[in-house]
């Protein structure tokens, strides 16, 4: 077998063992790698109905396909683990040396089982497993550990995967990092947490062989120079920041707690602003040859040399969404989430919660006592400073941090149930997690989308905003096409997630980043890795058993036609500001949405995959787990 | 930093426009060995913080210290490339020259036991992979000379146009 070893590594941190299992050619044929793979390997070795915290939810990683080769943007792992946050599947993706070192030691996929008493990182030195003391390590950030642990083992080529203090004090909404790259989103670092797991450290020392190098090695090299040329400019100048003036000429640009989109100090907080006054270089993941993260650091002020790299989802999270309009303040929140270990989305989100919440007094100064301020401060929309402190807090559970640690679904109904409040009405969730930085009550498509994304509302497990902004079709209402470009959207972006290849450079391809335009060269790549003889139809399919098996997770785990839902505020309350005004998704288009894209997706009208449909895609085996 | 007093060409990369990717490890490592592993790459991406990002290769020093450095005589300084010849039999794998490289630049095959250092790619047609291959242009074969003079120009050009 090329591109694949055919082993699969299990440590389990109660034993302190570990085992290997093989795995047919035909099973990596069905699930490749990415998040597919993890799912995969989550469903066979989770518990089902377990507690997200409980040593019976496995941490599963699965490799790429093409890490540890040239073919461009190919060095990524998929993460997968029993969500805290939506108690659903917990997917990730992360850009990174790991997924190389872990291929050249030959394992395609790793399940870390139990929980270890003690705090340990896992050190896989090719073939051997060692449990080490991680106790020196604790208290420090992802990047401080990864450095430590590279000193303490005395080589630069050693990989690792860490949390930080926020994981270790089990924030929900806790990531997991490499490389300055997060496997982000639904809290697999508060998971790692709960099994006293800092890290995973990787030494791979053996060489990957493909099957037709040169063939590999000739569409890489083009892939590489297209990815030079105007299909990913956007990304290199100025990154996916620039996406901020975009949304807001939209009106999508989520502002103070999704309350409006548009925000008036926009351009202050823009990419271009950004790029201008903040960036010091732009730098790239594993074997990534376009570079899209901007570097960038404050350079005066009380946060001065914080630094950090800055995308869109982070920067809308802790600006225009915290009414904030101080870029410094910004980078520092976001700086706060990088090193502590923090998914900057849901962080900047739970703030903008309590902003929301103070202002409507539901949370008071009282509520806002800490060391620094015995009485209290206030945390209002615009106040940067006031929402460092209380990131800060987050990060080390103090005071008002520890509710707001645990994510806006729980933060609010804790609230809710103590004061006898409504501040559900302005808690941005669906599913547990916290939103995409795309207004979706502009996006019709992408109101779909999101509410039913297996992962929560999701900006990169769909695509379907594409359509609503490109004006493929008319975003400010629903029409009987909308279930179909639900189903497509976010099975091309499983395609992508299950290579995995980063999707910025779907246009390198061709020029063209349809599915006609990016899967013959997609194919020719798998071939040429491992020898197989996929087509176009074998691509589609991958996107099609990656979505379908997290669906079958989350059909296990107790998933209903009710939890497909979009937060109270993008169902009820107009936009009262800018192009996308008047506009939120109703309960009754909403429903006739969803109609439609169970009906695309070959589903029931409950939105439960029948048996028929689970057998074609050759899966006989989770027709029977789920019961049908 | 050492610095290397060569007449001769060497593999130079800017670390303004090194984006950490390591594709010039993967290309280095198939182009001499056959597979992709950074390990046995003779061009080396290091990672100083999060925006310090270079790449090392053979330096081509002058009097190559590494040369001297080899008790079993394995090595040899071509004179007319300056680049350093490695004479498999007589190399045991000591690491001497590891140790007397300045830059970091040789590094040690464990299974062969013996030692990789660039060659800029002699054999290749169209020159060093790693130069061809390079996403943002930041390699380049080079002499220290017309390093010095890419540094003036752009020095000159910072103080006069300002650092865009």
């Amino acid at each position: 077998m090329f591109g694949y070893s055919g082993k699969i590594l299990h440590i389990d941190l109660s034993e302190k063992k570990s085992w290997v299992e093989e795995k047919s050619e035909d099973w990596y044929k069905m699930w490749i790698g990415g998040v597919s793979m993890a799912t995969r390997l989550c469903w066979e070795n989770i518990t089902p109905g377990c507690d997200a915290y409980s040593p019976d939810n496995p941490i599963c990683f699965a490799n790429g396909i093409f890490a540890g080769t040239p073919v461009p943007v190919g060095g990524k792992y998929g993460l997968a683990s029993k969500s805290p946050m939506t108690g659903f599947i917990g997917d990730s993706l992360s850009g990174s040396w790991l997924s190389i070192a872990l291929k050249r030691a030959s394992w395609d996929g790793m399940v870390i089982h139990g929980a270890s008493d003690k705090w340990v990182y896992i050190f896989v030195d090719d073939d051997r497993v060692e449990f080490r003391d991680a106790s020196k390590f604790l208290g420090l950030g992802t990047f401080a550990t990864e450095e430590g642990i590279r000193d303490e083992l005395a080589d630069d080529q050693v990989r690792s995967a860490t949390i930080g203090p926020a994981g270790e004090n089990m924030v929900i909404y806790a990531n997991v990092t490499n490389d300055g790259r997060q496997a982000g989103r639904t809290g697999h670092g508060s998971v790692w947490g709960s099994k006293k797991l800092k890290a995973v450290s990787v030494r791979g020392t053996q060489g990957i062989k493909v099957a037709d190098p040169e063939t590999l090695n000739r569409l890489s090299f083009d892939i590489t120079k297209a990815a030079q040329g105007p299909h990913t400019s956007k990304y290199r100048i100025l990154g996916t920041s620039t996406n901020v003036l975009n949304m807001n000429k939209l009106g999508l640009l989520p502002t103070r707690n999704y309350q409006e989109g548009v925000f008036e100090d926009a351009e202050k907080v823009s990419g271009e602003y950004l790029h201008e006054h903040n960036r010091v270089k732009t730098i790239a993941c594993a074997q990534c040859p376009i570079a899209c993260e901007q570097m960038s650091m404050v350079k005066t002020g009380p946060w001065a040399g914080a630094m950090t790299g800055i995308e869109y989802e982070c920067l809308f999270a802790n600006s225009s969404n915290l009414g904030v309009s101080d870029i410094n303040a910004a980078i520092k929140l976001i700086e706060i989430a990088d090193h502590g270990g923090m998914d900057a989305m849901s962080m900047g989100i739970s703030i903008s919660w309590a902003m929301e919440s103070f202002e409507k007094g539901v949370l008071t100064k009282e509520d806002f006592k800490c060391e620094q301020y015995p009485d209290g401060f206030e945390l209002t929309f615009g106040d940067g400073e006031a929402a460092v402190i209380t990131a800060e807090m987050i990060r080390d559970q103090i005071g008002i941090g520890k509710l707001l640690s645990q994510g806006t679904k729980r933060a609010s109904e804790q609230i809710d149930k103590e004061r006898g409040t409504e501040s559900y009405k302005w808690a941005m969730h669906s599913k547990g997690l916290e939103p995409a930085g795309y207004e979706a009550r502009g996006l019709k498509t992408f109101s779909l989308g999101s509410a039913v994304g297996t992962r929560g509302p999701c900006h990169n497990r769909t695509a379907a905003y594409d359509p609503d902004i490109t004006g493929q079709v008319d975003r400010f209402s629903v029409d009987d096409t909308r279930g179909k470009l639900a189903r497509e959207t976010e099975e091309y972006a499983a395609v992508y997630d299950t290579l995995p290849l980063c999707k910025f450079i779907r246009r390198c391809f061709t020029g063209k980043a349809d599915r006609a335009g990016a899967w013959p060269m997609i194919a020719d790549l798998i071939n040429a890795t491992t020898g197989w003889d996929f087509e176009y139809d074998d691509i589609d399919l991958i996107g099609e058993r990656a979505h379908t098996i997290k669906k079958a997770f989350n059909i296990r785990e107790g998933w209903k036609r009710t939890d497909d839902t979009l937060p109270y505020r993008w169902m009820n309350e107009p936009m009262t500001k800018g192009p996308s005004a008047g506009h939120f998704t109703s309960d009754e288009e909403l429903e006739y949405m969803k109609d439609l894209y169970y009906k695309a997706k070959g589903w029931d009208n409950d939105g439960m995959i029948p048996k028929k449909k689970l057998t074609a895609l050759g899966m006989p085996d989770v027709a029977e787990q789920i019961g049908v | 930093m050492a610095v290397s007093t060569s007449k001769f060409n060497y593999i130079d990369c800017d670390p303004e426009l090194c984006i950490g990717c390591q594709i010039c490890e993967y290309v280095c490592s198939y182009t001499k060995n056959g597979e992709y592993n950074t390990y046995h790459s003779r061009i080396r991406t290091v990672r100083v913080d999060e925006v310090l990002i270079t790449a090392i290769a053979c330096r081509t020093c002058e009097s190559a210290p590494c040369v001297i450095a080899c008790p079993q005589k394995a090595l040899s300084q071509d004179p007319v490339t300056g680049t350093i010849q490695l004479e498999v039999p007589k190399c045991d794998g000591c690491a001497w020259c590891i140790d007397a490289c300045d830059f970091g630049a040789i590094s040690m095959n464990h299974e062969a036991k013996l030692v990789e250092i660039c060659d800029q790619c002699e054999d290749q047609e169209d020159g060093p992979q790693c130069v061809k291959w390079c996403p943002k242009e930041a390699l380049a074969l080079t002499t220290p000379d017309q390093r010095a003079q890419k540094s003036r120009k752009k020095l000159i050009k910072q103080e006069i146009i300002g650092p865009k």
